[in-house]
């Protein structure tokens, strides 16, 4: 019985459709994630380098730096002005570099995209809850988690030919839970915690996040892991029948 | 055959639920920034009158721990009192810091019953507050530091604020300026700094007054001030939107 659902089947008898909230949410998301990954990288461009910790800054050490803009590494400072009364050798340096900076519109774009996304993601939410979405589709059943049938999933992936049934199997279904109610929610909490007035109202962001520098390190991370989803998504996407899986989730029946 | 109907009861609720929300999104619109038909603006006013609408407008943003102070870069347009610094050069700024600054006064004028220039000293009279803040960068960074200084509300009402006010636009010696509302304006936390880290405001940080808005984005806070007005109708003296730049920056 349960093996059935990784048993290859006659490609013309699997209809598949996605009910039109999901395609609508699907779309929308799909839209914004796209475009908050570009106005997010070129925030980022501006200031390539990651801190962990409650302030971070140029005079400051940093986790990483990453090599994607003319600011990287650019060591254009004025001699360094200690703080007399400061014990911690604290200084304060002008800056003499000019640096790369579109966050006028790259800022804007990046949050008129996120108001789409979460209020998305807020119909999406609601909508997946009421109407049994998760429970009946995204909730992984106990005879699911066979080592046979795990094995059987694992190696699907791997192989030449995908088919797919019309039900998600159980690391799909592990993923996609992730994304929605793990990452999504990381990925747009820090983003609130990099906010000085939100962070006024609600303090607690900043300690569940370890301070403004970590909620803006967790962000990239979230970011990239994202990404990584979409690109395996895309991947799978594509294996297993693009065609007819690009129709399901967009305009097909 | 059954007569269709124009509109069923469910097409009903949504068209009224969503042209109420325009309607009511359009009026508030109203009380926001002007956005010159950009998008860009638009989702930025979105920002502005969610954030006044949702958040508590008395909640003062994260106080930090002595040990917690950081090192703070100083990125302006310029040092007002080099006249290698084109743009942001001032004369006048030029001769006060030669004179340590004795001279100095903030012109506070608009909408206010009594338009008055003060000196330091009076300044310092109307009140003090002390904080360790977090400075939020627009590029990404953030610095911690502590700031001594007179609280704005303080200066506002010495002045006799009128009921008509509604921003108050901030110029700097170097030529660079911003607005904020009047919620931010009468902010606890909201004060002209004189003190930074326990010494004289450092001329490269902006002596020797400059602005703290502690709930807005590090490009609000004006170093070197000139002069306060109160205006009682949308102002943006940087000019932050006609510059393709966000004016209000609570994100």
């Amino acid at each position: 019985m349960a093996t059935e659902k990784v048993l290859p089947s006659d490609p013309a008898s699997q209809e598949l459709s996605h009910k039109r909230w999901v395609k609508g949410t699907h779309l929308i998301i799909t839209l914004s994630f796209f475009v908050l990954t570009v106005s997010g990288f070129v925030i980022l461009m501006s200031h390539p380098r990651l801190y962990w910790g409650k302030a971070g800054n140029d005079l400051t050490p940093a986790l990483f730096e990453l090599p994607i803009s003319r600011n990287y590494q650019h060591h254009g400072w004025d001699k360094s002005i200690p703080f007399k009364n400061l014990k911690g050798g604290q200084v304060a340096a002008a800056r003499t570099y000019d640096i790369f900076n579109e966050n006028g519109w790259g800022r804007s774009t990046h949050f008129l995209s996120a108001w789409f996304l979460v209020i998305t993601g807020i119909i999406y939410f609601i909508t997946g809850f009421v109407s049994g979405h998760f429970r009946y589709k995204l909730t992984p059943r106990r005879r699911e988690f066979s080592r046979k049938l795990f094995w059987l999933d694992l190696t699907a992936h791997f192989r030449k030919q995908i088919h797919y049934s019309g039900k998600y199997g159980l690391l799909q279904k592990i993923t996609y839970l992730l994304v929605i109610f793990f990452l999504f929610p990381v990925v747009i909490l820090t983003g609130f915690t990099m906010s000085p007035a939100i962070t006024a109202s609600y303090p607690f962001l900043l300690k569940i996040f370890f301070g403004h520098q970590s909620a803006r390190t967790i962000h990239f991370f979230a970011a990239v892991l994202l990404l990584l989803f979409l690109l395996v998504h895309i991947v799978m996407v594509i294996r297993s029948g693009f065609k007819r899986n690009l129709l399901a989730i967009t305009f097909g029946k | 055959m059954k007569k269709a109907k124009l509109i069923n009861r469910r097409q009903a609720i949504f068209t009224g639920i969503t042209s109420a929300g325009a309607l009511l999104f359009s009026s508030c619109l109203k009380k926001a920034p002007p956005t010159y038909g950009n998008i860009l603006r638009i989702g930025d006013d979105l920002t502005y009158l969610a954030q006044r609408g949702i958040l508590s407008q008395r909640a003062l943003a994260m106080e930090y721990q002595k040990s917690e102070i950081t090192s703070f870069p100083v990125t302006d347009i310029g040092d007002p009192a080099d006249p290698a610094s084109k743009k942001a050069y001032s004369k006048n700024y030029h001769q006060l810091q030669l004179n340590n600054y004795k001279d100095f006064t903030l012109i506070v004028e608009g909408c206010v019953a009594k338009p008055y220039k003060y000196s330091l000293d009076e300044l310092k009279k109307l009140g003090v507050r002390t904080q360790i803040t977090r400075h939020t960068c627009e590029e990404g960074w953030s610095a911690i530091a502590e700031w001594t200084g007179v609280p704005l509300s303080a200066i506002l009402k010495d002045a006799g604020i009128l009921k008509s006010a509604r921003y108050v636009s901030f110029y700097g010696f170097d030529q660079y300026a911003e607005s904020i509302d009047m919620l931010d304006a009468f902010h606890p936390q909201t004060i002209l700094a004189h003190t930074m880290n326990g010494e004289e405001l450092p001329a490269r940080n902006g002596a020797p007054l400059r602005l703290r808005v502690e709930t807005q984005l590090g490009y609000k806070n004006v170093k070197f001030l000139q002069r306060i007005v109160v205006t009682d109708s949308f102002a943006d003296p940087g000019p932050d939107i006609k510059g393709g730049w966000s004016w209000y920056t609570g994100i």
